[in-house]
């Protein structure tokens, strides 16, 4: 019998759904998320990055920080922690958002779900608990961490309405993007959101604990051609990129552990200044973020199409070939839908606006020998690949 | 609309109202209690005694008593008085600001003494850059600030020289235990220093920074010596009013304020606990700054991580004051009968003072505390019934946060004070006719001082210069526009001074905030 308080021998925990993933995971390459055990890749990698992009992936979100914020003072609360105007948020919606800190830089990113009058959860990719106890103060909030209470299922893809509808959950197809709505599933409720992190169709799943494995075995026993996988991280990462979604802490450093000086970045800066209403109301970072909006954009966290096939990997960018190194990539993939090499790269500004041409170097290797290559880079605001499909109400059938 | 509404009517808002009006500006100042003066007011007790709040403070910064022109007013300076360091056994030793008087003194203390007080002045007057102006910001700063960072450079290295540079550099973050153990040797002596280092605040003598308290404490001695407060006739209270009134200030009593309003971080005015609302784009709060941003503004209206740490600000009020009404004067042992009016202070040596603090951190109030012992009817005879006398004591290590609670324990600490004070005073028991005990939860019902801290906030060297009351919102100038600070808990802090109301007032013209 283990006891409780070895629990810190166990390096990394499971969630409801671990022992079906290390059943179907074929190449045991497991990563932490939150301390969650989770995979990188289960299967094959090309496998599970086309399921999310032509068939169906199913990824654990349980490591995913989740909060349940509840009370009177709840939505004053979330309209004076996040940046965005939550006026249009209501009972079954989900938004967008971000928060700061009183320096006006971003702390992360999440999304606030609205279940209730005065019931809210907020989910966030990192930890959370104590800048949302910090925000507290003064309101009448109770703050609830249910990261482990509330397993939860990713299900990504073009066929996964279909295939959800197939394992038996009744009008899931009425689902808007951003709605949030209990149905049922396996004969039990279940909280679905039309969420996702893969800019493709995409629910989100949201089990009581009890119900998890149910649910997840309702969905895999689905028969037919709607290639339903099992997706790690990796996949996860290429498809985030070809959406345009950044990831706090990899793209950019989160404000509140950033230690250097100059290294956190303001909403603008993460091509999130979208998020900012300033006018909605007083927020945490309200008046430096308009501060630093009084002088030209110093940086700007940028979409770019790198040209040519070779894995671009780390790499810094120039203001014209062999110019002024102006910045760096922090993310790249190769994208197989689009047949391009995509990057997202923190690049500084001139007098606001981003050098015009834009060159990426870097270094790859051709069986195990080295070599340097120059790429012109073309950036975009849009996101690399936003497919037609992924927004219809209700979606296409298979 | 008003132009500008100061809150609070002690004599950092009187004094900050009476510029902002003299400025040319409308001014409403509103006071909580139906009299001005704040902590620095006398309060009646008994049947027909008052005593004063605060019994002894330094002057008022003479620049601010001739612009106000106080002496019209009618205000009187009070008497300087010397202090007396009370001894168990009648053996007292009174410290002059040039001498030692006492038996007993051994001589190298005589010798040292003005040295000592010569060095504290010589670093106070390197200092001088921070106390008498606005505290420099040092990040982003204005030419003012660049001019106090060079003018306190050039008096810490060339004013001072080499040598005494070292030894304040030294010195500065010290505890003034050890600096007193290495220059002096008479218990009474260092218990009395150790004593006026910390008084007022939850610190020890062995706590460091108190070299640095006992300075900031000591700075408005420039101006002026020790004086006894005065609380009747001539008192200061009473002439501020008069001149905020003759400046045009409408001074509104007895009207507490219930919110400070603000939309998205610009102020728009105040709401009275009656519900009256007044506009003004600027409001200047004389409360601790706890209270200000705690209670008046709320932590929604200001950014999360600046409500926290206004929430942190460090002042846990640790003194009692206990009157006493007296049917002739009292007697002390070893005291001449003109020698009761001066300040008499009990603290017999520097352990004594560091034991007696030690409990305050666990809630303990303290067996042997430290005593401030005035006598102001000695001054004022107005104070008491003819032939009367009233006696006013501080009492050190009284924890405003005392284990089991004030109600249960006030009783039997108001025996074990007149049990030690008859010690003192043999007799002092049979001559009681009225006692009024008032703990820090007193003190902050009666004045609003949050936790009965008499500085709206610790003197530690955290809190101090740039960092009073918290980073964010020194200068007087806080993160909501339109709102600015102008108490004790606002550089350079507690006393009687009336510099924080003066310096929030020109900063208040300067920024333009009242316009």
């Amino acid at each position: 019998m283990k006891l409780e308080h070895e629990h810190f021998r166990q390096a990394l925990q499971g969630s409801a759904f671990l022992g079906r993933m290390e059943s179907l995971s074929n190449t045991e390459n497991w990563a932490s998320w939150n301390g969650y055990k989770v995979p990188r890749v289960v299967d094959k990698l090309s496998t599970e990055y086309f399921a999310v992009r032509s068939g169906c992936a199913v990824m654990d979100l349980t490591p995913m920080e989740k909060y349940r914020i509840r009370g009177a003072g709840a939505r004053a609360f979330l309209d004076r922690l996040v940046t965005r105007d939550l006026a249009k948020l209501r009972p079954g919606r989900v938004s967008y958002v971000i928060w700061c800190n009183d320096e006006g830089k971003v702390i992360d990113d999440g999304t606030v779900f609205q279940l209730g009058e005065q019931d809210y959860r907020l989910c966030a990719q990192h930890h959370q608990l104590d800048w949302l106890l910090t925000s507290a103060v003064g309101f009448e909030v109770t703050i609830e961490v249910e990261t482990h209470a509330v397993p939860a299922l990713a299900v990504q893809g073009p066929t996964s309405c279909s295939v959800l509808q197939q394992a038996g959950l009744e009008g899931i197809e009425t689902l808007k993007p951003f709605d949030v709505k209990e149905l049922r599933l396996a004969g039990a409720p279940v909280l679905v959101s039309r969420t996702g992190y893969t800019g493709d169709l995409g629910y989100e799943l949201w089990f009581q604990p009890e119900h998890a494995l149910a649910g997840w075995d309702a969905i895999f026993a689905v028969q037919g051609l709607y290639d339903i996988h099992a997706m790690g991280l990796d996949a996860l990462e290429m498809v985030r990129i070809e959406a345009g979604f950044i990831m706090p802490g990899f793209d950019f450093n989160c404000a509140e552990s950033t230690v250097r000086a100059g290294h956190d970045r303001t909403p603008d800066e993460v091509g999130l200044g979208w998020l900012v209403q300033a006018d909605k109301g007083h927020f945490t970072g309200r008046q430096a973020i308009l501060a630093a909006r009084k002088k030209p954009l110093q940086r700007l966290l940028s979409k770019l199409v790198v040209e040519g096939n070779k894995p671009v990997g780390e790499a810094f960018v120039y203001a014209g070939k062999d110019g002024k190194q102006v910045g760096e990539v922090k993310c790249t993939t190769w994208s197989p839908v689009l047949k391009a090499n995509l990057a997202l790269a923190d690049i500084e500004c001139q007098r606001g606006e981003l050098p015009a041409d834009l060159w990426a170097r870097f270094d790859y290797q051709r069986e195990l020998k080295w070599h340097t290559a120059w790429a012109r880079c073309r950036a975009q605001n849009q996101p690399f690949y936003q497919p037609q499909h992924r927004g219809l109400t209700p979606p296409a059938p298979y | 609309m008003t132009d500008a509404i100061v809150i609070g009517a002690g004599h950092n808002g009187l004094v900050c109202a009476t510029l902002l009006a003299r400025a040319g500006h409308s001014v409403v100042l509103l006071e909580a209690a139906e009299e001005v003066g704040g902590m620095a007011r006398g309060l009646a007790f008994g049947d027909g005694y008052r005593a004063p709040t605060a019994p002894f403070a330094y002057p008022l910064d003479p620049d601010l008593s001739r612009q106000l022109d106080l002496a019209a007013h009618g205000y009187q300076a009070g008497t300087p008085v010397a202090t007396v360091a009370l001894a168990a056994d009648g053996r007292h030793l009174t410290l002059h600001e040039d001498r030692l008087e006492g038996v007993d003194i051994p001589a190298e203390d005589q010798a040292a003494w003005p040295a000592f007080r010569q060095q504290a002045d010589d670093f106070l007057e390197a200092l001088a850059p921070l106390f008498g102006r606005p505290p420099p910001r040092l990040k982003d700063f204005s030419s003012a600030d660049r001019n106090t960072l060079m003018k306190l450079a050039w008096k810490i290295r060339f004013g001072l020289g080499r040598e005494r540079m070292y030894e304040f550099l030294r010195l500065l973050a010290m505890n003034i235990y050890d600096v007193l153990d290495d220059g002096f040797t008479d218990p009474r002596l260092k218990g009395a220093l150790a004593a006026d280092a910390v008084l007022g605040c939850q610190m020890g003598p062995r706590t460091p920074g108190t070299v640095m308290s006992w300075l900031q404490r000591r700075f408005p001695a420039r101006h002026g010596a020790l004086s006894a407060v005065r609380t009747g006739a001539g008192n200061l209270s009473d002439a501020l009013l008069a001149a905020a009134q003759a400046a045009g200030v409408q001074v509104r009593q007895g009207q507490p304020v219930q919110q400070i309003t603000v939309d998205r971080s610009q102020v728009t005015g105040v709401v009275l606990a009656d519900g009256e609302t007044l506009s003004s784009g600027c409001v200047i709060s004389a409360l601790d700054p706890r209270a200000t941003f705690g209670c008046l503004v709320g932590a929604p209206a200001l950014d999360a991580q600046f409500a926290q740490r206004a929430r942190q600000i460090r002042g846990e009020g640790v003194v009692a004051q206990l009157h006493l009404g007296l049917r002739e004067r009292p007697a002390f042992a070893g005291l001449d009968a003109d020698q009761h009016g001066q300040r008499l202070l009990f603290a017999p040596d520097a352990r004594y003072v560091e034991r007696s603090f030690n409990g305050s951190k666990y809630g303990e109030a303290a067996a042997e505390p430290v005593l401030e012992i005035a006598l102001p009817s000695m001054h004022e005879t107005e104070l008491a019934p003819a032939g009367h006398h009233v006696m006013s004591v501080n009492i050190s290590a009284m924890p405003y946060s005392l284990k089991g609670g004030w109600d249960a324990h006030k009783a039997a600490l108001q025996e074990q004070l007149l049990d030690q004070l008859e010690g003192l005073a043999p007799g002092l028991r049979e001559q009681v006719v009225a006692a009024e005990f008032l703990s820090p939860v007193d003190i902050e019902a009666r004045t609003g001082a949050v936790r009965g801290h008499w500085h709206h906030g610790e003197l530690t060297l955290h809190q101090s210069f740039m960092m009073r009351p918290l980073y964010g919102a020194a200068q007087y100038q806080t993160p909501v526009a339109g709102l600015y600070l102008c108490s004790a808990g606002a550089h350079p802090g507690g006393g009687v001074h009336g510099l924080p109301g003066k310096l929030a007032a020109q900063r208040v013209l300067a920024t333009g905030g009242a316009a």
